[in-house]
């Protein structure tokens, strides 16, 4: 690991403005996948901005049938909040079922967002609910947010500050784990909002997308029956030693069944 | 001796305080970085080291050519296998730092030393290599094919050796008069050891008194320091110390010398400092010994009534790009004599051939070359019975050696003393309630899962060896051990053992025996092991031999204490010395109740005012080197069940109920343990451990975000049962438990994952099973 400078900024604004200050500056959550690619020297920031000093970050609120989480909520606290799981058990779930223990307890949804791992678990979450993400300068809808592979529409000096998720009358989400990383070999979350049924595959592709024959046919009859014979084309698919592009369409499949019998 | 006694090491592993090599710090310690081929076949052009010495802190910068300047040994193979023509095998150098050319990804190019482990690192990163990258082959059958890039010029084909073992014609004959034949083609997947804790060395050497020191996590230290004094340092064993502090874990991986080891004390030397160096975990992947990796083709013959009556075995061995130190042995002695399992074979015929590749070396690794024949034979076995249409207990009950054909000679060389395999098989299928299998199956498919189960049955050799017959297949050591038991002037004992405790318990289980045999207290012995300046010799703790060699050596050297003590006692009873039992801690006059407390004879013996000292001299130290005179034959039975979901091809283990004969019991406790990490480990092979290599020799599985160990949470609680016969030829009656869990359970997995895809009309499925290997052997079969 090489060496950096380190700050622990007080305010939002201060921390963009530190970002802002140095080209090389990357913010830190929790730290769990970027302190990883660091020990391999595989990012070598100049700077790591702590955001762990900015309280208001980690509030979790229910306003009306929304729920708000602070950019700096771990894991586990979505996990183990009492509110979500009234309001948007699903999420909850998802929560659960990231990393393990320690990441959960570090990790950040912020994090995870900005990080836009194409295996993160919570990209499916943001794109079938049709969540808001909020940053210090702008609101982005989930759909607008995920670019590409390790991409976003955030600007380099630009903080999530908290995420916006409706409330859904049905949502679940199955995710069929990496054997060794437990990241999503295939996650998919189903949802029925007021603004419809979303399905949302992660893990499958460079970044996590939608499947338009899969949410006509659930918006007619939400079940699982309705998804037989719809099949995803492995041609845009992952494919690696864990599973192949073949085998991870045929999941997205399975796992969106599931979703769907559990939601 | 048969007590659950919690372990006396435990405290300070739990605590924290352990000592482990990394954890010694020395005055003025500096640290060492390794440069790593990032190819797996390439010519180095030039190593630059102007930018890397410039850095700050750096001491050195070492490459292959210091390395030959200072005329260093290649790393040595400790074992000589012949080729069928009665040519050697090849055997090409290994030095300790590439010269010339590299050979696998992770092989070390260049050694820097600086006054942080951070600047070592640092500096590595500037060491400007050019490399004229060369065609790799990292599969056996890329490097067998025609016109394959070769590893080693002098290897033709990238042939090591062409080995076979049994009676071809005697094998030929009984395949002419065979009723059925049964064939497979199976592979053994690569494995990465994965030990805990990461290799580390820390050579120091000490100038003014030209006295050399290396910690190191090794199995076994003196070993280490033979080969090192002997063939690649140079030193005379007397001005070397090895120290084997605690060791979190070896499973084979640390038995081997490794460059590292030699090149921290020669750095010593070079930069007049201590030197230090610790893997971190990619590097562990990419420089640990790798285990077994086999390619295996078999047959067996039967009578129609299922009597097996012979097997041919071919097997392809990737030995990497050089030869570890004990490799040959592996695919040959350590498995081509293990092919009888606990069946009557009347004849067998083995042939193995060891293949380089441009891979990380392969070594031994839990079990090493015995899972690997197991694995063939209970694969074999249960597809013999599918194919004749007989149970797949009762096949194997109707081949097992029958207790009275004990001691029971194999067609491969091997004489069994003992076992008792219809016993282990009965008390497994009781366990697993084997009987009402057929009823969980079917509540497993109505919630849509695909329910099997499997058995294996297997026989192990281990406790080795006797030096002579080991001598006479080709290794270049013996395999004897040492044991001193000193008793101090107050009656408290500490055992010196040249085995090495790194996980197994020793502390407690030796310290057990000599409660069992002198009647001290636990509190009062201590164990010492990993220290050739305090342990007189040993040849170090792998393949099971432990408790049956090193415990014998203990106990050979307590029998001496006795004899001593009963001299000093008849003296100070005047009696006759064969007059004198030692019993329940006394030493005692027969008949009579005139007795000394073990304690007295120990002060006698250090305050010698009223002695034999004509006759016998004062202190009671004793020392015995015991060469077994066979090996041991640990057996058993390990069934499984699994349930596989057959939409993703997820297997789960849902039940295993094993049954082991493993001989006398010190510690039952301990033997459970070890059957449970075995266990752990052997399931791991079967459904989740693979090193994986591409076609150019890059390493995919280099971190645990893709080499997958079995986790707590993937394992059902086990069911262990024992059912000794004790071993005839050594005193404890001990055979061995640290490999076993590792050895009878991949193939019981396997064959309980046919079991419940074998209502889809699927047959063969190879190590380990994944989600994506199931679903399509799923999909092939519907189709």
């Amino acid at each position: 690991m090489k060496n950096f400078a380190f700050h622990r900024p007080k305010s939002v604004a201060d921390a963009v403005a530190l970002l802002r200050a140095n080209d090389g500056a990357k913010a830190l959550a929790g730290g769990q996948s970027l302190l990883p690619v660091m020990k391999l020297d595989m990012a070598q920031p100049s700077d790591l901005v702590s955001l762990a000093g900015i309280a208001e970050l980690r509030d979790i609120r229910i306003d009306g049938d929304r729920v708000i989480l602070g950019a700096l909520a771990t894991h586990d606290d979505v996990n183990r909040s009492a509110d979500i799981a009234r309001v948007l058990p699903a999420l909850a779930q998802l929560a659960g079922g990231i990393g393990d223990a320690q990441v959960r307890n570090r990790g950040t949804i912020g994090g995870s967002l900005a990080h836009a791992d194409p295996a993160a678990d919570y990209p499916a979450a943001a794109v079938a609910l049709g969540a808001t993400i909020a940053t210090d300068r702008r609101r982005i809808s989930a759909d607008d947010f995920f670019t590409g592979l390790f991409s976003t529409a955030l600007e380099r000096d630009e903080l999530v500050t908290a995420v916006h998720f409706p409330a859904a009358a049905k949502c679940s989400y199955a995710k069929f784990a990496h054997r060794a990383s437990k990241y999503a070999v295939v996650g998919v979350m189903v949802a029925k909002t007021a603004a419809g049924v979303r399905v949302a595959v992660t893990g499958a592709g460079p970044k996590v997308f939608r499947v338009p024959g899969m949410e006509a046919a659930l918006a007619a009859r939400f079940s699982p029956a309705a998804l037989d014979g719809i099949a995803v084309s492995p041609a845009d698919l992952n494919g690696d030693s864990e599973a192949s592009a073949e085998f991870r369409a045929h999941l997205i499949g399975v796992m969106a069944k599931r979703a769907v019998a559990s939601a | 001796m048969g007590a659950s006694v919690r372990r006396k090491e435990d405290k300070r592993f739990l605590v924290g305080k352990g000592q482990y090599t990394d954890d010694i710090t020395l005055p003025n310690q500096s640290y060492a970085a390794f440069v790593r081929s990032h190819h797996a076949h390439a010519r180095i052009v030039s190593i630059g080291k102007a930018a890397a010495l410039a850095a700050p802190g750096v001491l050195a910068v070492l490459t292959g050519e210091d390395v030959a300047a200072d005329q260093l040994g290649p790393l040595p193979c400790g074992w000589l296998v012949k080729s069928k023509d009665g040519s050697n095998m090849v055997e090409p150098p290994h030095p300790a730092l590439a010269q010339g050319k590299v050979r696998h990804v992770g092989d070390p190019v260049a050694m820097v030393i600086a006054g942080t482990k951070a600047q070592a690192k640092e500096a590595a990163a500037l060491v400007e290599v050019e490399y004229d990258p060369l065609p790799a082959v990292a599969q056996i059958a890329d490097a067998i094919a025609p016109g394959a890039p070769l590893v080693h010029d002098e290897a033709k084909g990238n042939v090591c050796y062409d080995w076979h073992l049994g009676d071809a014609a005697a094998t030929d004959a009984q395949f002419a008069k065979a009723a059925k034949v049964v064939s497979i083609e199976i592979t053994n997947n690569r494995l990465v050891p994965n030990a805990m804790e990461p290799r580390s060395a820390n050579g120091y050497y000490d100038s003014v008194n030209d006295q050399y020191t290396l910690y190191t996590t090794s199995q076994n230290p003196h070993v280490i320091r033979l080969l090192m004094g002997a063939f690649t340092l140079h030193v005379p064993d007397h001005k070397l110390r090895v120290i084997a502090p605690d060791v979190g874990g070896g499973f084979g991986s640390k038995i081997y010398h490794y460059a590292e080891e030699l090149l921290t004390v020669w750095a010593s030397r070079r930069v007049g400092r201590p030197v230090k160096w610790t893997a971190d975990r990619n590097e562990a992947f990419m420089s640990d010994a790798h285990g077994r990796d086999h390619v295996t083709a078999a047959e067996l013959a039967l009578a129609a009534n299922g009597k097996f009556l012979g097997l041919r075995v071919h097997t392809l061995a990737n030995m990497g790009g050089y030869l570890s130190t004990f490799a040959p042995a592996i695919p040959t002695y350590l498995y081509g004599t293990l092919l009888s399992g606990p069946y009557v074979i009347p004849a067998i015929y083995c042939e193995v051939k060891a293949i380089f590749t441009h891979t990380v070396p392969i070594d031994a690794y839990r079990g090493a070359g015995r899972p690997e024949a197991a694995y063939v034979l209970e694969r074999l076995v249960d597809k013999a019975a599918r194919e004749l249409g007989i149970d797949r207990v009762e096949i194997r009950r109707q081949n097992f050696i029958r207790p009275d054909q004990f001691p029971y000679q194999t067609p491969v060389a091997l004489q069994y003393d003992t076992g008792d395999y219809h016993s282990t098989l009965e008390l497994a299928l009781k366990a697993i309630d084997y009987a009402g299998f057929e009823k969980r199956r079917a509540e497993a498919k109505a919630r849509g899962k695909l329910r099997g189960i499997g058995v294996s049955t297997y026989i192990e050799a281990c406790g080795i060896a006797p030096s002579a017959v080991v001598g006479s297949l080709g290794a270049r050591a013996g395999l004897y051990e040492v044991g001193t038991v000193r008793v101090h002037p107050t009656g408290g004992v500490t055992v010196f053992t040249g085995t090495h405790s790194h996980g197994q318990g020793h502390e407690t289980t030796f310290a057990q025996l000599v409660v069992e045999k002198l009647g001290v207290p636990l509190d009062q012995v201590e164990v010492v092991h990993g220290d050739t300046g305090r342990i007189p010799f040993g040849m170090g703790t792998y393949g099971s031999r432990s408790a049956a060699v090193g415990g014998t050596a203990i106990v050979k050297a307590i029998d001496k204490v006795i004899d001593k003590g009963k001299k000093i006692a008849a003296h100070l009873l005047e009696a006759n010395v064969a007059d004198v039992e030692f019993k329940d801690g006394k030493f005692q006059v027969v008949g009579t109740d005139r007795a000394k407390a073990f304690g007295e004879i120990a002060f006698a013996a250090y305050v010698p005012h009223n002695y034999p000292i004509e006759t016998v001299e004062p202190g009671l130290e004793e020392t015995a080197f015991y060469d077994p005179k066979n090996f041991t034959f640990p057996g058993g039975s390990h069934i499984v069940e699994v349930e596989v979901d057959p939409d993703t091809g997820v297997v789960q283990v849902v039940d295993v109920a094993i049954a082991d004969d493993v001989g006398t019991i010190i510690n039952p406790m301990i033997v459970d343990g070890q059957a449970h990490g075995g266990l752990a480990q052997g399931i791991g092979q079967a459904l989740y451990e693979e090193c994986l290599y591409d076609k150019d020799g890059q390493l995919l599985t280099a971190s645990y975000m893709n080499y997958c160990m079995p986790r707590a949470a993937d394992l059902p609680m086990f069911k262990v049962g024992n059912h000794a016969t004790p071993c005839t030829h050594n005193p404890i009656g001990v055979k061995g438990v640290g490999e076993v869990g590792a050895i009878g359970v991949p193939p019981a997995v396997i064959n309980a994952v046919l079991d419940a895809l074998a209502p889809l009309g699927v047959t063969h499925i190879d190590m380990p099973a994944t989600p994506e290997k199931v679903w399509r052997a799923i999909q092939t079969a519907r189709h």
